[in-house]
């Protein structure tokens, strides 16, 4: 399994970083809809294990989660899907969850398997550097890196905090608000961004709102070592829900241009 | 944060980072003027003029002849806009006031936080917004034309089961947004610290006065306290002020809907396993992977997959006992207060009233319970009629 500092070293341009939630829209259309992904070029993966509750989330990734949900993933199935995408393409694996999944399957155990199924980090998005002490623990005893986010309104103090105790990346979250696409790109970004090279060694992937290429380019300019576009290209598979083949060449389309303008 | 907002291993804030120093900002405005000499002054003021404090303790006499014991109502139904829900949003707002945000937000359920909140945003004159589920706009509309009247403007809900947790969802999903103008006054003791604690201190005044209420009208304290228990918030407001006289019980009565066997309630301390939702650790309504439940029961104000922290330390500490009562009993019980008192109970109060007629034969005549009336039935009656047509 490579590891995020590996990869981000070897790379001399912002890493691409699309997310899924798993099991959107059923769980051998993702499993597909992923492989494209990596196919078309992604570097990582960021994948989400869907909730009933996410507050984190606009409505396109909340729909994805129902999608999910109601086609039958669960904690156990995501493991699964996870060692399939690893048996087809050893990639980083980023995993994003809310909290509650991990601690009912009891949060040692959770860390264990799913390191062993091959992710490379967990971000809880229900979870701030306050309660972190609750799997600091677990996932180094697991061999996983841990992510946190940065927020538009992070104090620097915080930052540093958050800087010391993540081993990943740092996600750092472009606007003020939750997952959706957006227009246009934060005028934050470049500041933060900046900010946080200055401040800390650990990597710097920025998400939330990224939706266009040239929003890409922007946040890689800026500095940032990967770019995470999650509902934008979750909206592609809403927008193409009567085709699984217009899903799978809609995502591999963008992926590409994202990736064509960040070389 | 100055504190970590735990009742043993419940409570937490388990939010995003983008929600941090929001709940910072909030718990340093709590911390800093809640006992302060002014706005406890400013506070009484509005409790005693605008919300009609303090609330009669009512013996109810031909109720505690049908249960063979004396039953005491503290009447927050009498409170202004029909519940204790006004005691918490006059406080938040307040403290919205004193940290200059002119924009205030709330989810509802039964649509009576929803209607608090909408007062005060009359009455202080802020630019209101109330997040309410589908459904609950649905069997609530009453409270949702009520809401407009006061200015706010009620946004319907569509995600998930279009109740109270979704509701709630969304507030946040808000708030998240506009972090920096905005105040959120949560409705009850739940939620990410600082809102158990927040919401606990300003419905403690039920308990304080109920205390006092009991000592110049029975010259004893009571022997039970009994209370429904959604999100929990009537429930510690009136437990609090007994909290140290371990005499007396504390009961917290849930909404056991069609029967928890059937699956179909929202008993969460009953039949809950611990879990986190909406920033929280308690106990909580969930399948085995961890996925939140939906909730059903004929009061909408019960119906929320959490409970607040507070209860589930209270409840494993053995200091409160906790309990369901079922749909039709909790019928019966609104149909024999008002029968008996000319008092329709709100059916989240009415949860209290059944359990305590259950009680029939178990307890001795000189018994004196205390039933924390948290709310006025007028919002329900329309549901009441559809369950039971009344004979002409
Ligand atoms: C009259 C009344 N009682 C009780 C409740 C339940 O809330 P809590 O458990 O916070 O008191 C509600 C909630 O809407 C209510 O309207």
């Amino acid at each position: 399994m490579k590891a995020y500092k590996e990869l981000f070293s070897e790379l001399d341009r912002a890493a691409l970083i699309p997310f899924f939630v798993i099991g959107d829209p059923d769980y051998d259309t993702s499993l597909d809809i992923v492989k494209t992904a990596i196919d078309a070029g992604a570097d990582v993966l960021e994948l989400g294990i869907p909730f009933s509750d996410p507050i984190a989330d606009g409505p396109t990734i909340q729909k994805a989660d129902i999608r999910a949900l109601k086609a039958g993933m669960n904690v156990h199935r995501a493991l699964e899907f996870i060692k399939e995408i690893k048996q087809y393409k050893d990639i980083p694996i980023g995993l994003l969850l809310y909290y509650n999944l991990i601690y009912q399957y009891g949060t040692e155990k959770f860390f264990a398997d799913f390191h062993a199924a091959g992710v490379n980090s967990i971000l809880i998005a229900d979870m701030s550097i306050d309660d972190a002490d609750e799997v600091l623990a677990p996932a180094q005893a697991a061999g996983l890196d841990t992510v946190f986010m940065v927020t538009p309104n992070t104090e620097d103090q915080r930052m540093k905090l958050i800087a010391s105790k993540t081993t990943g990346f740092i996600y750092t979250v472009s606007v003020l608000g939750v997952t959706g696409s957006r227009e246009s790109l934060s005028d934050e970004v470049e500041g933060l961004v900046g900010k946080l090279k200055k401040l800390t060694d650990v990597p710097v992937c920025v998400g939330f709102g990224i939706s266009k290429p040239e929003h890409a380019v922007a946040v890689a300019k800026a500095g940032a070592d990967g770019v995470i576009i999650g509902s934008k290209i979750v909206s592609l598979i809403e927008a193409n829900l009567d085709s699984k083949e217009n899903i799978l060449s809609a995502i591999s389309q963008f992926i590409k241009d994202v990736k064509s303008k960040l070389i | 944060m100055r504190q970590k907002g735990r009742f043993g291993q419940y409570g937490g804030f388990y939010v995003p980072e983008v929600l941090i120093p929001a709940l910072e900002e909030l718990e340093a405005a709590f911390y800093d003027h809640y006992q302060d000499e002014k706005f406890v002054k400013e506070l009484n003021w509005f409790y005693k003029h605008y919300a009609g404090r303090p609330t009669p303790l009512y013996l109810a006499k031909r109720f505690s002849e049908q249960v063979g014991f004396n039953v005491y109502l503290k009447r927050e139904d009498l409170v202004h806009g029909g519940a204790h829900k006004l005691n918490n949003t006059l406080g938040q707002a307040l403290l919205a006031k004193y940290m200059g945000k002119s924009k205030i937000i709330a989810e509802t359920g039964a649509g009576q936080h929803g209607l608090a909140t909408a007062m005060v945003g009359a009455l202080f004159g802020m630019e209101t917004k109330i997040f309410m589920g589908v459904i609950d706009i649905e069997r609530q509309s009453v409270n949702v034309h009520k809401m407009k009247l006061c200015g706010a403007k009620v946004i319907s809900v569509e995600g998930g089961t279009g109740t109270l947790k979704d509701a709630i969802n969304d507030a946040l999903r808000y708030w998240t947004a506009n972090v920096t103008d905005t105040f959120y006054i949560f409705g009850s003791t739940c939620g990410p610290h600082p809102y158990p604690t927040v919401v606990k201190h300003f419905q403690s005044v039920i308990g304080t006065e109920a205390k006092q209420q009991c000592a110049e009208q029975i010259g004893k304290l009571p022997d039970m306290i009994v209370a429904c228990v959604g999100g929990g918030s009537n429930a510690l407001g009136i437990f609090t002020g007994f909290i140290d006289d371990k005499n007396v019980k504390l009961i917290g009565v849930e909404a056991g809907g069609e029967g928890v066997s059937t699956g179909k309630h929202a008993a969460t301390i009953v039949a809950g396993k611990v879990g986190i939702l909406h920033g929280a650790k308690s106990y909580l309504l969930q399948d085995e992977n961890g996925q939140v439940l939906e909730t059903e029961s004929v009061s909408a104000g019960l119906d929320y997959s959490a409970v607040g922290p507070e209860h589930c330390q209270l409840k494993d500490s053995g200091r409160a006992q906790y309990y369901e009562a079922e749909d039709e009993d909790v019928l019966d019980a609104f149909e024999l207060l008002s029968k008996k008192e000319g008092i329709l109970p709100a059916l989240e109060s009415s949860h209290a009233l059944a359990w305590v007629m259950k009680q029939k034969g178990k307890l001795s005549s000189d018994a004196n319970v205390i039933v924390n009336l948290s709310g006025r039935g007028d919002k329900d009656v329309s549901i009441v009629e559809k369950y039971r047509p009344l004979m002409q």
